[in-house]
């Protein structure tokens, strides 16, 4: 697993430490995600990873999965920032 | 402090000193408060409304939105110093802190969400005051529960079509530019909407219990057509968090504003106590009043440590400031109004009266308990953390 994964990973686990959950696991079909933890879940990745996630990035399946996550995080790392 | 002389409801507000120096921290804030504010909010609170010139000296100051970057009009001012700061406005006068937190609502949405042009537009406007953001979530039938907004955005001719009816909305009645959040087909979207649009209409809601001086009103949008770009922020599910993150902020600040109440009544109960006698002793020697004190001062401390920390968590980019910023809001306006009636108490008949601020540190203090979370939508979503965060 990469260490950008295990990260996330990492932090859904933290924060519902009694669920059992993978990297590829959907966590919206688990009915974890409220606006309050997609919030959390975006900061969190920003923060990490040090990357803005841009409006149109911000579309579900871009959250569903650690997996998904962690394919943003290297896509937005690979980009030239923009202004 | 001891206003004499007021003026009869719905006067004129009197006109604030002049000379205003810009404000950067709680020692600028202070003095700022202490020369253009505190002396006038009851006034203020009589006459239902704060005065133009007083917009113009916070504008003067600096103090609209100055968390902006400096490109954007701002000075980046971190967020621990603007709680700070929105503290000691909340000391002087909740009314003004009212009128800062929905406009900071506003400015820091434009600048999280907004496109370089909608920032552009509308940024350096907010940061000198010379357009005022208002916040519009809440209808007549719906506040607590969000998902119940009934106004809608219904994309139309290449724009939206904006239809429905927002209650509550503090600043209203002055307010140059509404963010309205709206029902989307695809979720709750975020909207610019300036207050001249054709089909807006601002009716004044006057004569509320508490922060009186916010101008309230409710505002109806008829067939209000908006460009394409009103629009702030994703759509789908993440437009969920604009809201959040619009509502976080409101949250932080009316923390610090509950954390200025506190003291306010701290301030204005120790004075009190030191001179008025009963049977020949100042109040502040009967170990009764002492202990309404100690709790004002312990409070006061604990709310400003809860509220630092979601600031520097804040500042810090934390996602745990969410809940750090609940946690405050919740114990620092539960400790306003707590310590608000205990204030009115230890004044005793003069309490009741408008000789002296307290009777409305306690209509105010009632307000910060069910504004940005309702006590109890505070005290269910602490618990919903409590219950996530379970181990067995
Ligand atoms: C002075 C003032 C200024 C305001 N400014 C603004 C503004 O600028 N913009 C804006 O959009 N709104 C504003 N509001 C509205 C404010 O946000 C709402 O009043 C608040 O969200 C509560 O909603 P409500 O009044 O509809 O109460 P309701 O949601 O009807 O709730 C009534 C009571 O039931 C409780 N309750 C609700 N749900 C639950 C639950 N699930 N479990 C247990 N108890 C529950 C509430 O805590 C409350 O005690 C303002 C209100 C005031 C008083």
């Amino acid at each position: 697993m990469t260490d950008t994964k295990g990260q996330i990973l990492g932090f859904v686990r933290d924060r519902y430490p009694q669920a059992e959950i993978t990297e590829s696991q959907d966590i919206f079909a688990l009915g974890f995600v409220n606006s309050l933890f997609a919030m959390e879940l975006v900061m969190f990745v920003e923060k990490t990873f040090g990357v803005t996630i841009p409006n149109e990035e911000l579309r579900i399946d871009n959250f569903r999965t650690a997996n998904s996550m962690s394919e943003l995080v290297t896509r937005l790392l690979a980009e030239p920032a923009v202004a | 402090m001891t206003v004499t002389g007021v003026a009869p409801p719905a006067a004129a507000p009197p006109v604030p000193a002049a000379g205003t120096a810009r404000v950067t921290d709680r020692r600028s804030a202070r003095a700022f408060v202490d020369t253009h504010v505190a002396p006038y909010a009851d006034a203020y609170d009589r006459a239902g409304r704060v005065p133009e010139e007083l917009l113009r000296r916070v504008a003067e100051a600096g103090l609209w939105a100055p968390f902006l970057p400096p490109g954007a009009g701002g000075t980046g001012m971190d967020w621990v110093t603007l709680g700070e700061v929105h503290e000691e406005v909340g000391r002087g006068c909740s009314s003004l802190r009212s009128l800062l937190t929905v406009h900071t609502m506003a400015a820091w949405t434009v600048q999280r969400w907004g496109s370089p042009e909608q920032r552009e537009r509308w940024a350096p406007a907010f940061a000198a005051g010379e357009r005022l953001g208002a916040f519009c979530l809440s209808e007549p039938g719906a506040g607590s529960d969000t998902s119940g907004i009934t106004t809608t955005a219904a994309e139309s001719g290449g724009g939206w079509a904006l239809n429905g009816v927002k209650k509550w909305t503090t600043g209203g009645q002055r307010a140059d530019v509404f963010l309205v959040f709206a029902r989307t087909e695809a979720s709750i979207g975020a909207f610019l909407v300036p207050r001249d649009t054709p089909g807006v209409e601002v009716r004044p809601i006057d004569d509320m219990l508490g922060t009186r001086a916010s101008m309230l009103a409710e505002i109806s949008f008829t067939d209000v057509v908006l460009d394409k770009d009103a629009l702030l922020g994703p759509s789908g599910f993440t437009a969920g968090m604009v809201l959040t993150g619009t509502l976080d902020l409101g949250r932080y600040s009316v923390a610090a504003g509950s954390v200025g109440i506190v003291q306010a009544c701290l301030e204005a109960s120790a004075a009190y106590a030191a001179s008025r006698e009963v049977g020949g002793t100042p109040l502040a020697r009967l170990p009764l009043i002492q202990a309404k004190l100690s709790d004002m001062v312990t409070d006061a401390r604990a709310a400003r440590l809860l509220l630092a920390e979601a600031g520097r968590l804040k500042d810090a980019g934390e996602a745990s400031t969410i809940m750090a910023t609940w946690v405050a809001k919740y114990f620092a306006s539960t400790a306003a109004a707590r310590h608000a009636s205990e204030a009115v108490q230890i004044h005793g008949a003069n309490g009741c009266s408008t000789d002296y601020p307290v009777a409305r540190y306690y209509r105010d203090a009632k307000v910060m308990e069910i504004i940005e979370g309702s006590n109890e939508i505070q005290r269910t979503t602490i618990a919903g953390q409590a219950d996530r965060e379970r181990t067995g």
